[in-house]
């Protein structure tokens, strides 16, 4: 008892920054779910959501730039998609992977020239920013809003995957893009909408992420987009629960590692993990065979 | 005429699959085309659906130039594909596998899931399990009943009896006359010549990509040369 006393607030971060893992770690998998890609641009975009927070909170109020922020990050992965992915539909999957490594460097630049580099201070929100004292425990209420918010995201995705319309021509696309076209299904937008989704809980993330952390710098996004990522791979890219149980994992091990002082290897596990499943089980937790579609 | 192809041309990258080929469907009809593999059948079909582009010539559905038209465009028409190797969807269930049909649709679906299920009973039973556990023979029965779904004026199959047994095979081909009989319209290929010819109308022979002989099918059945080229193993 008297052990979690003093490590609860490593634990409470360790489930909190899993959370947010885990909402970036979604747009991932569902990309690779659909289109076999692992879109490096989505960790940018993530930053770019940060930025335009930090913008729009400076003259406009926290109701407005709020959903602005999110509108503007859903348009910016929507138009991603749109123009360095669609045009490369049919070519191979290399040339689709360094298109997004392009899209990746471009966001970053863009914000290093708007910004001149400079890190930006980041609003404070309201509420979710105050404290809150959980057993001897004292955090921002943000910490213990996260987990939650995450979780009731999920079981909306879930059930939007399973029981809509929309859902299962994503699961048929999945598999069979030819088969899934003869049925009537439009897959641009099937893949624009996953892109929209994935840049939503994106958004949503950097809220809570950048809540957390106060600043945003045009390279902001590489490091928790490289943690999502290896959440994704960990859970098995592709699978949702996968991911959310990968993020939150590596939230809670990395805090757990800071939690005993070393905290200067709590990144370097995070990618010997990677290293570690790669070799011993590249399918991940939840991942299944790799099946190339047709 | 249902559908009308005027001097079809479709090529793959340099080499011209298909080399200029017309026909037509008539409707309420079943029409096969039959030829070795290799001769163009299935491009013939996926141009027709949709999933490829023609270099030149034009495709006419029920008096409406449809060249050149995307996939689900083509199926909102009222023109439906059983794919080549059934394709069905392995990880959707039975239910989903037929709903999936009828994506395009907006209406209630419960008489068609009805008229399905009274088809093929089997798919009932197993309407909660993945497409991917039923046997080859079910998945074909469901890859027909998913293309229903969409209330198609023309059906057209890629080889149905693919790897099937005969006794399965000779099952399919007698519920493709019902469908018909339904009013469906039938655009069949095969390499099952003998099977095909004896449940069509018209039949052509297509060979390396261009149509060489066209009849009744069983004007095609007494041909000596469809005998010996489609039929030879058959009759022995
Ligand atoms: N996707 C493709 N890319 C390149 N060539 C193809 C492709 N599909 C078919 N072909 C070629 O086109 C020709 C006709 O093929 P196909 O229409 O599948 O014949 P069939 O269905 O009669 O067996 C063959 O020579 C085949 O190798
Ligand atoms: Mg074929």
């Amino acid at each position: 008892m008297e052990f979690l006393n003093t490590n609860l607030p490593y634990i409470l971060a360790g489930i909190s920054v899993g959370g947010q893992y885990a909402l970036i770690a979604i747009g991932y998998t569902m990309v690779y779910g659909i289109l076999r890609l692992i879109n490096f641009a989505h960790g940018d975009i993530f930053m770019v959501a940060g930025f335009a927070m930090v913008y729009l909170s400076a003259t406009l109020p926290l109701y407005i730039s709020i959903p602005l922020t999110i509108i503007i990050t859903v348009l910016l992965g929507f138009a991603v998609e749109r123009m360095a992915y669609k045009p490369l539909r049919t070519a191979p999957r290399m040339s689709i992977m360094i298109s997004a490594i392009g899209v990746s460097y471009l966001l970053q630049n863009c914000a290093w020239y708007i910004t001149s580099g400079l890190a930006k201070q980041y609003p404070t929100i309201p509420w979710i920013s105050e404290s809150i004292s959980i057993g001897t425990a004292t955090t921002k209420i943000v910490t213990v809003i996260t987990p939650i918010l995450t979780i009731v995201l999920v079981i909306a995705l879930v059930i939007l995957i399973k029981y809509t319309k929309i859902g299962m021509a994503m699961r048929a696309m999945a598999k069979d893009f030819e088969t899934s076209q003869l049925m009537g299904v439009k897959i641009n937008s099937v893949i624009s909408f996953t892109f929209i989704i994935g840049s939503f809980l994106a958004a949503i993330g950097s809220l809570l992420y950048f809540t957390n952390y106060a600043t945003v710098t045009p390279i902001a996004g590489a490091m928790p987009g490289l943690k999502a990522f290896v959440a994704a791979v960990f859970g098995g890219i592709g699978s949702i629960p996968g991911a959310v149980i990968g993020a939150f994992i590596i939230g809670i091990c990395e805090n757990i590692i800071r939690m005993f002082g070393w905290t200067t290897f709590s990144d370097a596990f995070t990618f010997a993990l990677l290293i570690i499943i790669l070799v011993a089980k590249p399918t991940g937790l939840f991942g299944e065979k790799s099946t190339d579609k047709v | 005429m249902m559908l009308r192809i005027n001097n079809l041309k479709v090529n793959y990258g340099g080499i011209e699959a298909v080399k200029g080929i017309s026909f037509t469907v008539p409707e309420k009809s079943i029409v096969t085309l039959i030829g070795a593999n290799g001769a163009g059948k299935s491009t013939t079909l996926r141009t027709i659906a949709g999933l490829v582009k023609p270099q030149s010539g034009n495709i006419e559905f029920l008096g409406e130039d449809i060249t050149g038209k995307g996939a689900a465009d083509i199926v909102s028409h009222g023109i439906t594909m059983v794919p080549e190797g059934r394709k069905i969807f392995p990880d959707l269930t039975v239910l989903e596998n037929l709903k999936i049909g009828a994506y395009l649709r907006k209406d209630d679906l419960t008489d068609d899931l009805n008229l399905v299920f009274d088809l093929f009973p089997r798919l009932k039973e197993r309407s909660w399990q993945h497409g991917g556990t039923l046997s080859g023979g079910e998945q074909q029965m469901l890859a027909v009943g998913r293309a229903l779904m969409s209330r198609p004026k023309l059906m057209m199959m890629d080889e149905p009896s693919l790897g099937l047994a005969p006794l399965i095979v000779r099952n399919i081909f007698e519920i493709i006359q019902e469908i018909n009989k339904q009013g469906v319209t039938i655009l069949l290929i095969e390499q099952n010549a003998n099977m095909a010819l004896k449940v069509a109308d018209i039949g052509y022979v297509l060979e390396t990509g261009r149509i060489t002989l066209s009849g009744t099918g069983a004007e095609l059945l007494a041909d000596e040369g469809v005998k010996a080229a489609y039929l030879g193993a058959k009759a022995k």
